[in-house]
């Protein structure tokens, strides 16, 4: 995730999205703005800012998605963020010009209660009817104007989903004018506090419906039949773990052909640098640091984005509420709620946005536990160091109903992962004193939607974005950094052996090969795990620069994968498999988790308990594929 | 009747939540979500082993809770006026 904050205020006006969770507030933003957005986060707070921009009538606007809410009443930090956005108090952020006020149209009781609230806050307000397609289909036919009447606020219907679904709000946004006395007119004087009267409203809305004709309930029948049988009691659990399983074996078979080709467009560019360039520094530079070590990397972009794409559809549908909800009673037998299971599931990509995502949950020790177990969800970063393992040491063989070996370690590496998590989170509660604790779950099982392409797409696009961001930045500073680390000081004249084993990083490397021989790294090991606590998939593009460089004076930067064949045993990979298991290779994850939890002590429990854990696995991995014969 | 005692499939009204002291926020952040007094509320399904968590309809919403939660929340039948 790209994190910066955010210090400026750009004179365009400043038009800011309100709504509840799940009303479609995502898919006007990305309507609205298109691929034109700027994912980074509040100041202070690790809560997720998105902005992008809309030019309607040669008028820039700042189109700004706030967190989803179900009152202005700050309870949760989401909820802080949405509140003090609105009030002018957040940091950094200047008070919205015009408010947006996304409504679910097929739940119009709960999302209207909140335009009330907008309402007491005296902001500009536009209420957005979104969803009206869905409505329809269930029979609701909601008068607009006389909507508009009995809110005393401008109100447009809109489909999310549709490409051209925003276009009576971009009617109203060019009708309206947005100077400060225009938008004036939107704002109806009450007398009314603006504190919490939740009764009160709700009488208000009872009313509003009553007038509409839209007090009877009907509730989505779509969902209700599949969830007969996608929560079904036995069938549920199966088929989430067939979808899981599904998932592991397409990131790698799907990735095969991409994967390749990629592969091919970097050798072929470092051959011809290696053709064309005299033999000096800068050649080597350029080849062993920066084709081996970034190009090593990018290589793992098409798994990473097929690892998204299957994230995104689950999101998009309402599926990964429901797989919370499956998987409730499994994470309370170790201590902790459904409501865990999202924020671990999002650190299968990145536990920062995983730890990110635990503020959502509202007791205090389950969240402290889920921060505790999250980067022991396989993240994506940890997807290149498998991929390249497996490659290098795993036959592809096809087994029997079609499931490919190599895709079959994949998935046990994960549930390595996960029954670790377990484990650490029921330790945990044996320690803890649980008998005062309660674990609220509360969460809300959306009804089902088609994925919308455009909004994966546009996911894709922002993890494909930051993922190139990573290559370019973190990952190309540090092997080049390790470039010059393994490449100085040169040998004495007359030294024997590779120039490496006399530089700094060679040196390094020997100190740490004491402590991880036995484990079964060797040194060229070690010294890889070094810039790999900047971001794990760099112990891959390290890989590639130490042995490029370690090589026989060779004149290709040959690939990794056949290297590390001959040179390492079975043994050695399986053990530096079980390490990424476990070990806390990520400064970025530390660091996010000693912001949310606000100090140096979780975050340094977290970076001894993992090392230990991790070093535990490999030692008895290795010595128990020694014992096999696989030294 | 409390919500976590009420069979599935069988539609109820919403009293009200109870204020427990031990839970102060949690009855709050079920008004917010909609339990609300009057508010037609039915339990869905409950997971195999114990039953927890519900699946509950409440107006047009949907939401898992767990036993303890439901159990905060009171509920009469349609025909019962105040």
């Amino acid at each position: 995730m790209t994190e910066s904050t955010i210090h400026f205020y750009p004179k365009e006006p400043l038009i800011a999205l309100v709504g509840n969770p799940n009303c479609g507030k995502t898919s006007i933003f990305n309507l609205l703005t298109g691929g034109k957005q700027k994912v980074a986060n509040y100041a202070g707070v690790t809560v997720e800012r998105k902005e992008g921009k809309l030019v309607l009538n040669q008028q820039v606007l700042r189109i700004l998605d706030l967190p989803g809410v179900y009152s202005l009443y700050p309870r949760s930090l989401d909820e802080h963020i949405t509140c003090n956005v609105l009030l002018g108090r957040a940091t950094g952020e200047k008070k919205p010009d015009l408010v947006l006020c996304v409504l679910d149209a097929t739940n119009l009781r709960r999302s209207l209660r909140l335009v009330l609230a907008l309402k007491r806050m005296g902001l500009p307000c536009i209420v957005v009817l979104n969803m009206m397609d869905v409505a329809q289909k269930r029979g609701l036919n909601i008068n607009v104007t006389q909507l508009a009447k009995e809110l005393h606020l401008p109100v447009v219907s809109t489909i999310g989903v549709e490409s051209k679904g925003d276009h009576a709000l971009r009617e109203k946004l060019k009708e309206i004018d947005l100077s400060k006395s225009g938008l004036n007119e939107l704002v109806e004087v009450t007398n009314q506090s603006p504190s919490y009267q939740t009764e009160a409203d709700n009488q208000v809305v009872q009313n509003i419906l009553k007038k509409l004709g839209l007090d009877q309930q009907i509730a989505d029948p779509i969902s209700d039949q599949l969830d007969r049988t996608l929560l079904h009691p036995i069938l549920g659990p199966l088929i989430l773990f067939v979808v899981l399983f599904f998932i592991f074996q397409a990131v790698f078979t799907w990735a095969a052909y991409p994967m390749e080709l990629i592969k091919s467009v970097t050798d072929g560019i470092s051959q011809l640098i290696l053709e064309n360039f005299p033999d000096n520094w800068i050649r080597s530079l350029l080849v062993y640091g920066v084709i081996a070590g970034a190009g090593g990397v990018l290589v793992f972009l098409p798994q990473i984005l097929i690892l998204f794409f299957f994230i995104l559809i689950l999101e998009e549908s309402g599926y990964l509420p429901r797989a919370a909800y499956l998987l409730d009673r499994m994470m309370g037998s170790v201590g902790l709620s459904g409501r865990s299971f999202i924020p671990l599931l999002s650190s299968f990509a990145c536990a920062i946005p995983g730890i990110m995502a635990t503020r959502t949950i509202t007791n205090a020790r389950d969240r402290l536990v889920t921060i505790l177990i999250a980067p022991l969800m396989t993240c994506s970063a940890r997807l290149p160091v498998y991929a390249l393992l497996i490659g290098a040491f795993i036959p592809s063989r096809e087994l029997p109903i079609g499931i490919d070996l190599q895709g079959l370690v994949l998935f046990s590496l994960y549930l390595s992962g996960i029954v670790g998590a377990m484990i650490v989170a029921w330790v945990l509660k044996k320690i803890a004193n649980s008998k005062t604790s309660f674990h609220p779950l509360m969460m809300e099982l959306p009804s089902y939607h088609f994925p919308s392409l455009k909004n994966v797409a546009i996911g894709l696009w922002q993890r494909l974005f930051i993922f190139l961001h990573r290559v370019g930045g973190t990952i190309l500073f540090l092997t080049i950094a390790l470039w010059f680390l393994a490449s100085f000081p040169h040998p004495p004249t007359g030294a024997e052996g590779p120039a490496i084993e006399y530089s700094l990083a060679g040196m390094l490397g020997k100190l740490l090969a004491t402590i991880l021989s036995p484990i079964g790294f060797n040194w060229e090991i070690s010294i890889a795990l070094v810039p790999g606590m900047a971001a794990r998939e760099v112990v891959v593009s390290s890989l590639g620069t130490v042995y490029a460089l370690a090589g026989q004076a060779g004149d290709t930067a040959e690939a990794l994968t056949p290297l590390i064949q001959h040179s390492w045993s079975l043994a050695t990979a399986l053990s530096l498999l079980a390490w990424f298991v476990f070990a806390p290779q990520c400064l970025s994850t530390i660091a996010a988790v000693k912001r949310e939890t606000g100090g140096y002590k979780i975050p340094a429990i977290i970076l001894t308990y993992l090392f230990l854990l991790a070093y535990l696995a490999s030692y008895i991995t290795y010595h128990v594929a020694l014992s096999l014969g696989w030294g | 009747m409390k919500l976590d005692q009420l069979s599935n499939n069988i539609t109820k009204r919403v009293k009200r939540v109870d204020h427990d002291e031990l839970l102060p926020e949690i009855a709050h952040q079920l008004e917010e979500i909609g339990f609300i007094p009057g508010e037609r509320v039915m339990v869905m399904r409950r997971n195999l082993l114990g039953g927890d968590p519900l699946m509950v309809r409440v107006g047009l919403s949907t939401f898992a809770l767990r036993k303890k939660e439901a159990a905060l929340i009171e509920v009469e039948d349609l025909s019962d006026h105040d």
